[in-house]
């Protein structure tokens, strides 16, 4: 047995060694947020000088002035939101319920092909797509973006409503049906209440995956539908060395899904560690 | 994945219900049908079609011939294919061992109480969350070898230069750098969700045998979470497999063709060269590596389980 002395100094070690791993754990994502706002809020000499400025001196918000002005960020904006929203809907619709079935009928097998769908690279769709597309005259119009996003949104949904719904009890639908409610009403009045939170998973985690989504824009966005990730790469590949605007404009695309996480954090943490979800 | 016990559970009880009941199963199934005809457009279709278009030489704006398994037969010729899998393997590796190693140590730290542990991993979460094009960005802008603050960083430290993507060996390194940062985070949500589940009681007996951190973490946690790690590394596989937001903005496979996975490999031949034919094939080739790793993981998740 150790004597209270040692034991209390080992409590303490223990103590260093804790906070010293989550400095270490936590240090790369802060410095790396922290060096993101300190570019987009520079100006252009001291984004270039060398040695690095670190704070900006007086922050400045021309970077955001001259991305928003030199691009037309504001349409790739509404077009994100259109696409995100629309993406986010259609899968609530059709995967609430689908999730709710697939609970209920104990089909487990059904989750298989939802996995093989998570499995599958995003690329691979998209051939087949991009010609289905063309041939139908889509090209350049929001529909095929909002259309292939169903492809990482819809599986989300599905699988988190499964999961929920196989937890809840199923008591109270089944007096609602002993009542002469029929499964649809069971389903509506009775079940989705109860699965609240977990729609709300659901659809944060569809829409930021969906929000974030670059390769299906890469290829199918015409120059009017670009969605802001594929906005921001093209300001990579036009203005190589102005860093203001580029930083500026990668944070106005990461920063309501930052501001998102930030705030429903617990529903977020809670939904990815069932599922392990990630979209494309 | 828990659907199987759950439905055992519930079995019971579902025996117990009064008799002659209507069965709704297949009531049920409606539910899904809107969902499953979707998923069917365009999910299903895609995977039938891109089998259909791989035994033809199919250009865009052209004949399309069927050509048999010419194009697969390509490819096994093709260096740059060959290369591009050998890359992807390489990559997958770091991808998969750095993040898994950090995530677990991440979860361990995490599964403790301390002051602002809420913020801490709030903060810990947002490479996961963030746009994968925005922070490729930035990481760009890092890796630049004049005016980047990580050879500042470097010098600082008296360390010379780093080549980081500009040179052809440090460039697959570098991008498991990113991948790691991005994705630590999701395999230390898995395991922190494990060791969240764990009984307490062999810990308590572990501290009164007066057991080392170190000991209880090596002898009773890792063993008790181990299956939370298998499934965390098994989607860290197939995530790693398929990247490619960080490596096509970074460096387009880049420098010449050092850090051209097949992902990237996939969308040059597709969508520069528009040789959708062969793009289909390797689609396909792709698709079954993903698929008998991702079983192959999952037979041994099962052996795992059943142990």
């Amino acid at each position: 047995m150790m004597s209270p002395a040692r034991a209390r100094l080992h409590r303490l070690l223990g103590k260093v060694g804790l906070y010293f791993s989550v400095v270490v754990l936590v240090s790369p994502a802060i410095l790396f947020f922290l060096w993101m706002l300190s570019l987009s809020f520079k100006n252009e000499a001291d984004n270039t000088a060398y040695p690095p400025v670190f704070i900006p001196s007086p922050p400045t918000l021309d970077n955001f002035v001259d991305v928003f002005a030199k691009n037309d960020f504001l349409t790739y904006t509404i077009n994100s939101v259109i696409v995100s929203f629309s993406a986010t809907g259609l899968a609530l619709l059709l995967g609430v319920p689908a999730g709710y079935g697939i609970a209920k009928a104990k089909a487990g097998k059904a989750a298989v092909l939802i996995l093989i769908a998570r499995v599958t690279p995003g690329l691979s769709y998209l051939i087949p797509l991009f010609l289905l597309f063309q041939w139908l005259g889509l090209l350049g119009t929001l529909t095929p973006l909002v259309i292939t996003h169903l492809v990482i949104t819809v599986p989300i949904v599905v699988w988190i409503m499964i999961g929920f719904f196989e937890g809840l009890p199923g008591e109270l639908e089944e007096a609602a049906l002993v009542d002469g409610a029929n499964i649809w009403q069971a389903f509506r009045h009775v079940a989705m209440p109860l699965a609240q939170p977990g729609i709300v998973v659901a659809m944060i985690l569809a829409f930021i995956f969906s929000w974030n989504n670059f390769i299906f824009g890469v290829v199918l966005a015409g120059r009017s539908t670009r969605t802001l990730p594929v906005a921001v790469y093209n300001v990579l590949t036009f203005e190589q060395i102005s860093w203001g605007p580029l930083a500026a404009a990668a944070l106005v695309v990461t920063a309501p899904v930052l501001l998102l996480t930030l705030l429903m954090q617990k529903q977020i943490v809670a939904g990815l560690t069932t599922g392990g979800v990630k979209g494309g | 994945m828990s659907a199987s016990t759950t439905a055992a559970a519930a079995a019971p009880a579902k025996r117990r219900a009064p008799s002659g009941r209507r069965n709704y199963a297949r009531s049920y199934w409606l539910f899904a049908a809107p969902a499953a005809v979707i998923v069917a457009a365009v999910i299903v279709f895609p995977w039938v079609f891109t089998v259909y278009m791989s035994v033809h030489d199919w250009k865009v704006n052209g004949v399309t011939p069927f050509v048999g398994l010419a194009n697969y037969a390509k490819m096994l010729t093709d260096e740059r294919f060959l290369w591009a899998i050998v890359r992807t393997l390489f990559f997958t590796a770091g991808a998969v061992i750095a993040p898994v190693v950090l995530g677990v140590w991440a979860a361990v730290t995490f599964a403790n109480n301390f002051i602002g542990r809420g913020f801490a991993r709030t903060v810990f979460v947002l490479p996961m969350m963030a746009t994968p094009v925005a922070i490729s960005l930035v990481w760009t802008m890092m890796f630049h070898p004049q005016l980047g603050v990580l050879n500042y960083l470097l010098s600082v430290l008296h360390l010379p230069p780093f080549g980081w993507v500009y040179d052809t060996n440090t460039v697959i390194p570098t991008l498991v750098m990113v991948e790691t940062w991005q994705w630590t985070p999701l395999v230390m949500l898995i395991v922190l969700g494990g060791i969240a589940s764990l009984p307490t009681d062999p810990y308590e007996a572990a501290v009164l045998d007066g057991a080392t951190p170190w000991q209880r973490f090596w002898h009773i946690t890792l063993p008790l979470a181990w299956p939370f790690v298998v499934v965390a590394a098994a989607i860290r596989v197939i995530d790693a497999l398929k990247t490619f937001d960080t490596i096509y903005v970074i460096t387009l496979g880049g420098p010449g063709t050092a850090s051209e996975t097949l992902n990237i490999l996939l969308y040059q031949t597709a969508f520069a060269y528009y040789d959708l034919g062969y793009g289909s094939a390797m689609v396909v080739v792709f698709f079954i590596i993903i698929l008998v790793i991702t079983l192959l993981l999952l037979a041994n998740r099962q052996k795992e389980i059943t142990k």
